[in-house]
């Protein structure tokens, strides 16, 4: 199979690791090469991070690069907005419609874009942009964004329900299953 | 079995299978994880040591006990680190001793882009570069077998890409190693007469591990179809090459990138029309290459700066590729900021309200650069603010007194602070220090230290008491304040920049990231009050911002620090 590339962007400390860590437990079951590559250091600060996911028979890069992506997942709007050229032709944006002020936006020495998903679909560009939030805080915690992004995307993969669920499991303790589990419902049935 | 693992994880568990038993760090991006995972293996004795000479000694000193060590570290600690290293290069182990170190090609947590390969070349010792975590964790175990092997010290370099990237590798089981520790004063007690007979020691050493070179398989012959090109190259660049051009070109894969082989990469170069050397940073490979005299394309076309990836290695080489859609509207950056509820900021506010001239230090506060605090004037390297500020305000003869202050870490306090402090109470300065005490090493991901009273594996251990330790070695203006108190710091920082004599205020005040940590309600604006003055938007935080004309706080983000509300003249922003 020809590598996949999927992108979790987002705000540093808005929890794409754990998105990450969960997709790596699921594709891992299905035997394919991984390559996970993940930010770490000054730049989680919140700021804008990104984490890498790629897959398929064999993996060499750790990064996907411009033009390369099939999936954008994006816990925020702007951030969705700011990788659009590592999409590949025919890619698709799945972002959580939530927005958050970067600090030159806060001190007012800029302005946070408006219309924004208009704006990319206008450049063709495929987006799917839903309230990730209010499903993760109608499950129980805004904390489940990334629960909730991650039933979105499945709804683009031949992976299982309970593949799915079984990934869930082992990426989140025990106390904060069935919380997850909802979100990820949630996120899937959006 | 099967799993997805962390190339410092991989590390770690090549560490642990390897009978490793001693391992001494100090946490640096991106080679934390190592430190963090082995900890995890019960067999293993690990501790963070106070800075990265420390952890590197210490790991020599259970390698001479005959048990196999490891010392880690980023880039820059290798600097720190570099002492020891040439000398127990002359030395060399008695059990295996193997020494990490993670550059960061691309500076995403760092304060330069140097390249560490230089290292083993100036040390002569040798050192292996992994370019997934399959590879980092089998490098882990060959580099103790080198180093027993060759009786040396073996770098393992890492880099950001390989460090902080999750690839699949099969686990093995733990082998236990151990040696009897025996006497030899000519092999290890480095004094001038000793020293002497170990140099040409080092040498022949370098000349087997060229010959080693030769024939190992850490490098490794890749063919290819079309013998028009070639390629050399290690780390990642391999990785990069291999997207690009798939197994088209035959690629030399060097995975012990020091010494190099000399017969290998010849007979390569002989085998191909052109010879391509991919590598990050400097020109390290293409360097022997070229005092070999093999000829070869390198960094007149891939640049010494940053990082590689696969389009770059395209756009170098002329190969098309497939580009997205950027989009025409400006998207304002995200840089990183002092998260809500920091305790830098309150202090980082009062040293911009005075004005002063702050030299400041390696840790989470460097943000205190960023708008709109703006409040840090330069930032070196561990340590450098304390020793700065005594050369900075003798230098200035008085006019600096009561404008500048130094300001450093806890963890970088006692990693390299305590000798710039000790300089500053021996030879008689006139300047403040402030050390922020948030009771842990923030930046790399909340890491013990030797002020907080546990250690790596989380157990209760000694603390150190900064206030007994600042005064011991000279300093009698010593005061803690609350940074979460503007007042109390404003007066603080006044008064002891008006003492004739050196002093320390430590700025305490727990990180607010941190689990046991509580939080106070978040605070909101009352509307009828908030005049939009923007009073509370000068501190700089994510939580607040002017909606509409008026302050808003998000309510998500707050975690009630009260800085703000200090700073608020109405009355307008309070508790709910």
């Amino acid at each position: 199979m020809k590598t996949k590339n999927i992108m979790i962007v987002g705000v540093g400390g808005q929890g794409s690791l754990l998105a990450s860590k969960l997709l790596g437990r699921l594709l891992l079951t299905r035997g394919y090469d991984i390559k996970v590559s993940e930010v770490h250091g000054m730049s989680q600060r919140g700021g804008s991070v990104v984490t890498y996911v790629r897959f398929g028979d064999k993996v060499y890069s750790p990064v996907i690069d411009k033009g390369e992506a099939d999936y954008i997942v994006s816990f925020e709007l702007l951030e969705a907005a700011r990788w659009t050229e590592y999409l590949k032709p025919g890619g698709k944006i799945i972002t959580n419609i939530q927005q958050i002020n970067p600090m030159p936006v806060i001190i007012g020495a800029a302005q946070y874009p408006e219309a924004l998903v208009e704006k990319m679909s206008a450049a063709g560009i495929d987006v799917d942009a839903f309230d990730a939030l209010s499903l993760a805080e109608q499950a129980g915690s805004a904390k489940a964004v990334n629960i909730v992004l991650m039933g979105h995307l499945s709804k683009n993969f031949d992976f299982t329900r309970e593949e799915w669920m079984q990934a869930i499991e082992q990426s989140v303790p025990a106390k904060f299953l069935e919380l997850n589990k909802k979100a990820f419902t949630l996120g899937a049935e959006a | 079995m099967k799993q997805l693992m962390l190339g410092n994880e991989a590390v770690a568990r090549g560490l642990y299978e390897a009978g490793c038993a001693f391992v001494s760090s100090y946490p640096g991006t991106p080679s934390t994880e190592i430190t963090e995972a082995i900890a995890k293996y019960p067999e293993v004795y690990a501790e963070w040591a106070p800075n990265e000479k420390v952890a590197m000694e210490s790991a020599f000193g259970a390698s001479l006990a005959g048990r196999r060590s490891f010392c880690g570290m980023k880039h820059v600690g290798l600097n720190v680190a570099a002492d020891p290293l040439f000398t127990i290069a002359y030395t060399g182990v008695n059990a295996g001793m193997v020494i990490g170190v993670a550059d960061d090609a691309g500076m995403h947590s760092s304060q330069n882009e140097q390249d560490s390969r230089h290292y083993a070349r100036s040390a002569k010792i040798p050192m292996l570069e992994p370019s997934d975590s399959a590879e980092a964790l089998a490098m882990a175990k060959a580099a103790y077998e080198l180093s027993e092997q060759f009786d040396t010290p073996v770098l393992l370099k890492m880099c950001t890409r390989v460090s902080h990237s999750q690839s699949v590798v099969e686990t093995g089981v733990r082998t236990e190693a151990l040696k009897e520790y025996v006497k030899d004063i000519p092999k290890y007690v480095m004094m001038p007469g000793n020293a002497k007979r170990r140099h040409p020691v080092v040498e022949a050493r370098t000349r087997a591990l060229v010959e080693f070179a030769e024939t190992t398989e850490l490098n490794r012959l890749e063919e290819g179809s079309d013998h028009t090109m070639g390629f050399i190259t290690s780390s990642t660049s391999y990785q990069y090459i291999k997207e690009v051009y798939g197994d088209t070109y035959p690629v030399l894969k060097l995975g012990m990138i020091w010494p190099m082989p000399e017969k290998k990469l010849r007979d390569f170069a002989a085998s191909v029309d052109t010879v391509v050397v991919v590598e990050e940073l400097d020109s390290f490979i293409q360097a022997h290459c070229e005092h070999l005299g093999i000829a070869c394309k390198g960094k007149d076309t891939f640049s010494c700066i940053d990082e590689l990836s696969q389009n770059r290695v395209a756009d170098a080489m002329g190969v098309t590729h497939d580009a997205g859609i950027a989009l025409s509207e400006a998207i304002p950056p995200r840089p990183p900021v002092m998260c809500a509820g920091c305790p830098h900021r309150g202090l980082f506010y009062t040293l911009k309200k005075n004005k002063l001239t702050v030299l400041g230090d390696i840790g989470c506060y460097t943000l205190g650069a960023v708008a709109p605090l703006g409040a840090v004037d330069t930032v070196i390297c561990m340590g450098a603010s304390v020793s700065g500020i005594h050369g900075f305000s003798k230098s200035q003869q008085g006019k600096a007194d009561n404008k500048t202050v130094a300001v450093i870490g806890d963890s970088t306090f006692m990693h390299s602070g305590i000798t710039g402090l000790v300089n500053m109470a021996y030879n008689e300065s006139n300047a403040t220090v402030i050390i922020v005490d948030n009771s842990i090493t923030g930046m790399t991901g909340h890491q013990q230290n030797p002020t907080t009273g546990f250690n790596l594996k989380g157990d209760p251990c000694a603390k150190i008491d900064l206030e007994t330790l600042c005064r011991a070695v000279g300093i009698k203006r010593v005061r803690v304040v609350d940074p979460y108190n503007l007042a109390q710091c404003d007066e603080a920082i006044q008064e002891e920049l008006a003492a004739q004599e050196p002093s320390v205020i430590i700025s305490r005040r727990p990180c607010a990231l941190l689990k046991y940590v509580k939080h106070k309600a978040p605070l909101a604006v009352d509307e009828s009050k908030c005049v939009g003055c923007k009073a509370c938007m000068k501190i700089g935080c994510p939580a607040i911002s002017i909606v509409g004309g008026k302050a808003k706080v998000d309510a998500t983000q707050c975690v009630g620090c009260g800085v703000c509300e200090q700073l608020c003249k109405l009355g307008a922003l309070k508790e709910v």
